[in-house]
C-alpha cells in the first residue's frame, strides 16, 4: 500500500519542480509569469474600479498609517499569543443543518476556507466528542495496558513521556464528513460540507513499543482503546494496524494536545475514521477479536442497499475538496487560483483533476509539496474567469490507482439516504454570472 | 581528490536526507528501556468494565428485572429519552425500527441495531445517564437493559436479564453486518468529454 520513494515522489518532494514537472499544459506553468499576470491583471481591475475602465488609473495619494506613529503593543511578561482581532471570524462551528439537542454528544467543524496550508492550528482542529471534554490533570492520568498480555502494565504521562517520540504528519477526518450533502445542497460553506477535516503533525511514541514491553500473548489479534471521558468512548482495533503504524499521541502541531483534541493522551491511527483515534486514553485490553461495542455496531457502521450494514469500515478513502472559491463567496472576473485540499488514508496523493464545467472536462492541478502519505496535500489551478456560469469540483488519484469517485459512483453500491457516513465524493460548487459561488452537489 | 569525492558523496546524501518525505525515513527504533509499572489485575478491576458482547465476556453478576428497569428509568432516563423510551426532549426514540433498514426511512434503536444484547449493559453501564455515567449498580443497568428490550418485545415482561440470560437474547440484527469490503467504486480517471 505504501509507495516508496519513486518518480512520483522524487518530482514532488521539491515543490518548484514538481509544479513545473505536473502543471496542465493548458495554463501558463512559472510561478513568475504568473504573478507578473496577476499584478498587471490587478492593476487593470483597480484602474477600471476608479477610472471608469479607461485604462490604468493611478492609486490615490498615500497617508502614514497610524501603526508607524507610536509604540506598538509591549511585549508581555507571559502570554500565549492569539490570532489578530481582524480575524475573529475564523473560528470552529457546529453544522447549521443538524442540530443536535444538546451540546455533549456533538460536533464542531474547522473553517477550510480560511485554512491557507495543510497544518489545521490548534484551536481549529475539528471536535467530535461524545460526552464533552474533560479537563484530566496529566500528574494524575494513567494509562494501563492488559488483556492478552504477559504482564499488565501501567503508565503515568511522566513514563509515557521519557521515551524517544517520533513525530508525522497526517491528516484525520470524522467518518460523518459531509453527511448532510449527499445528494442535494444543505450546507452553504465549505466548513459545513467538509469541516469534520484537520491535519497537523502528532507526536508521541509508536503503540508497537508498550505492546510489546508488555508482550503480547499468542492470538492477540485485536485490542480495545477506551477514553477516559463521560462516555468511556471504546473502539476495537486490528493489530496488524496497531502495530504498523499507530501512535500514542501527546502532543500536536508542537504543543501538548488540546484539552477537546484529547489532553493529555489520546490514539492516533493514521488514515482511518477519526473516532477510532481514542482520545483521553486510558486504556488498551488486548484480545483475540473485536468487542462489537455499540460505536461499531449501530454507529459508524453504513447502511447497505440490501438492508445490511457494513462494518469495520476503517479507511478514509481519498477525497479531495476546492476550499477556494468556495460556498459562500464571490468571486469577481479576472485570474482565480482554484485551491483545494486532496488526501487518501490508503496512501500518497498522485494526481488531483480540476473541471470547471461541472464534470465534463477535466484538467491536472499543480500538487504542492510536500506530498505525504496519509496528509493533506494542496492542490493549486490558475483559472481565468471570464464571468459566466461555471460548475467547478476537483478529483483526486491516490498512489493505489483509486480515483475519488462522484456520488452517483458510491450510489451504485451503498444506500446514501440518511444519516450516512463515509461520504468523498466529487463536490461540486456553482459559480453564477454574478460570481456567487454556491453549494452544487445534486 | 579523495577526500573531494568524499565530501560531495556525503553532501549528496545530506541533499537527499534533507528532501525525504516522513515514509522515507528510517523507521525508529523501540528503545531498550521499559517504564511501565507492572499492575494486578484487582487494582486495575474499577477500570476493567469492558463486555465483549458476542459471548457477553466481561458482564459482571447481579440481575434485573423489567418492572426494576421501569423504575430507574423513569428516575433517571425519561428526562431525556422520554416515556417509554419513544423519544424525548433529547434523544429520539429507542424502541421499534425492526424490519426498516431496506427503505429509505431506517430507524436506528436497540431493538432494530444491536446485533447483540449485552451492547444494551456495556453501553448504558459505562455511558448513561449522561450526566453521571458509571454510577449506576450493575443491577440497575441489568434491569434497565431488561426495560429496553422488552419495550422492543425481544423479552417477555416476567424476563429477568443477567451475565447468563441477556448473552441469549436473540437479537433481529444479529446477522445484519457484513465486514468492510470496500474499496466499492470503480471511478475512472476521464479528462475529456466524460458522461
Amino acid at each position: 500500500m505504501r509507495q516508496k520513494i519513486g518518480v512520483d515522489s522524487a518530482l514532488t518532494d521539491d515543490g518548484l519542480h514538481a509544479r513545473r514537472a505536473v502543471v496542465p499544459a493548458a495554463t501558463d506553468p512559472t510561478e513568475d509569469s504568473g504573478r507578473r499576470q496577476f499584478l498587471r491583471r490587478g492593476t487593470m481591475l483597480a484602474g477600471g474600479a476608479l477610472a471608469g475602465g479607461m485604462g490604468l488609473a493611478r492609486a490615490a495619494p498615500l497617508d502614514v498609517p497610524e501603526s508607524n506613529k507610536g509604540f506598538g503593543k509591549p511585549i508581555a511578561e507571559n502570554d500565549y499569543g492569539m490570532p489578530s482581532k481582524f480575524e475573529s471570524k475564523v473560528k470552529r462551528r457546529r453544522t447549521d443543518i443538524l442540530k443536535n439537542r444538546q451540546n455533549f454528544s456533538d460536533w464542531s467543524m474547522t473553517p477550510l476556507q480560511d485554512q491557507l496550508g495543510t497544518v489545521t492550528p490548534n484551536g481549529l482542529i475539528y471536535e467530535r466528542h461524545h460526552n464533552g471534554t474533560p479537563d484530566i490533570d496529566p500528574a494524575t492520568h494513567k494509562l494501563v495496558i492488559h488483556g492478552m498480555v504477559r504482564q499488565p502494565l501501567e503508565f503515568s504521562m511522566a513514563d509515557l513521556m521519557r521515551y524517544p517520540s517520533v513525530s508525522k504528519f497526517y491528516f484525520m477526518e470524522c467518518s460523518g464528513n459531509g453527511l448532510t450533502d449527499w445528494l442535494k445542497p444543505a450546507s452553504t460553506t465549505v466548513q459545513q460540507t467538509h469541516g469534520l477535516l484537520s491535519a497537523g503533525q502528532w507526536t508521541g511514541i509508536p503503540v508497537a513499543w508498550l505492546l510489546d514491553e508488555a508482550g503480547l500473548e499468542p492470538g492477540a489479534s485485536w485490542a480495545l482503546f477506551e477514553g477516559g471521558d463521560g462516555s468511556g468512548h471504546v473502539r476495537s482495533l486490528p493489530m496488524k494496524k496497531l502495530l504498523d503504524d499507530c501512535l500514542l499521541v501527546y502532543a500536536l502541531n508542537g504543543e501538548m494536545l488540546r484539552p477537546e483534541n484529547g489532553y493529555p493522551l489520546r490514539l492516533f491511527v493514521p488514515g482511518w475514521e477519526g473516532n477510532v483515534s481514542v482520545k483521553w486514553l486510558r486504556r488498551i485490553k488486548v484480545g483475540d477479536k473485536p468487542w462489537h461495542t455499540r460505536g461499531e455496531t449501530a454507529r459508524y457502521t453504513d447502511p447497505m442497499p440490501d438492508g445490511k450494514w457494513r462494518q469495520f469500515s476503517f479507511e478514509m478513502e481519498c477525497k479531495s475538496v476546492v476550499t477556494r472559491p468556495s460556498g459562500g463567496m464571490t468571486i469577481t472576473p479576472g485570474m482565480q487560483e482554484i485551491q483545494g485540499f486532496a488526501w487518501s488514508g490508503n496512501g500518497k496523493i498522485k494526481a488531483v483533476d480540476v473541471t470547471l464545467d461541472g464534470g465534463k472536462n477535466w484538467q491536472g492541478a499543480v500538487l504542492e509539496g510536500p506530498v505525504m502519505d496519509m496528509s493533506l496535500t494542496r492542490f493549486r489551478y490558475r483559472w481565468d474567469w471570464k464571468g459566466g456560469p461555471a460548475t467547478i469540483a476537483s478529483r483526486a488519484v491516490d498512489s493505489t490507482g483509486y480515483v475519488q469517485p462522484t456520488v452517483q459512483d458510491i450510489q451504485k453500491s451503498r444506500a446514501i439516504v440518511g444519516f450516512v457516513q463515509h461520504h468523498n465524493g466529487v463536490f461540486p460548487w456553482s459559480v453564477n454570472a454574478n460570481g456567487e459561488v454556491k453549494n452544487a452537489i445534486a | 581528490m579523495r577526500s573531494l569525492k568524499v565530501v560531495s558523496i556525503l553532501t549528496g546524501l545530506l541533499a537527499i536526507a534533507a528532501c525525504a518525505t516522513q515514509e522515507t525515513q528510517q523507521p525508529v527504533a523501540r528503545p531498550d528501556v521499559k517504564f511501565g509499572k507492572p499492575i494486578a489485575a484487582a487494582d486495575l478491576a474499577p477500570w476493567n468494565i469492558d463486555v465483549r458482547t458476542p459471548d457477553g465476556v466481561g458482564l459482571p453478576a447481579g440481575r434485573g428485572t423489567v418492572a426494576e428497569g421501569k423504575t430507574v428509568y423513569e428516575a433517571k432516563c425519561t428526562v431525556c429519552h422520554g416515556v417509554d423510551a419513544k423519544g424525548g426532549p433529547v434523544y429520539g426514540t429507542m424502541v421499534g425500527g425492526i424490519g426498516s433498514f431496506k427503505t429509505n426511512t431506517r430507524v436506528l434503536t436497540p431493538g432494530s441495531m444491536y446485533p447483540y444484547a449485552p451492547i444494551l449493559f456495556d453501553y448504558i453501564n459505562r455511558a448513561m445517564p449522561m450526566d453521571k455515567p458509571q454510577s449506576l449498580s450493575a443491577n440497575e443497568v441489568y434491569a434497565v437493559s431488561a426495560y429496553i428490550l422488552n419495550l422492543n418485545g425481544l423479552i417477555p415482561d416476567s424476563a429477568v436479564m443477567d451475565q447468563n440470560s441477556l448473552v441469549k437474547v436473540q437479537m433481529p440484527n444479529r446477522d445484519g453486518f457484513i465486514i468492510d469490503d470496500r474499496p466499492d467504486t470503480q471511478a475512472v480517471r476521464c479528462m475529456t468529454n466524460c458522461k
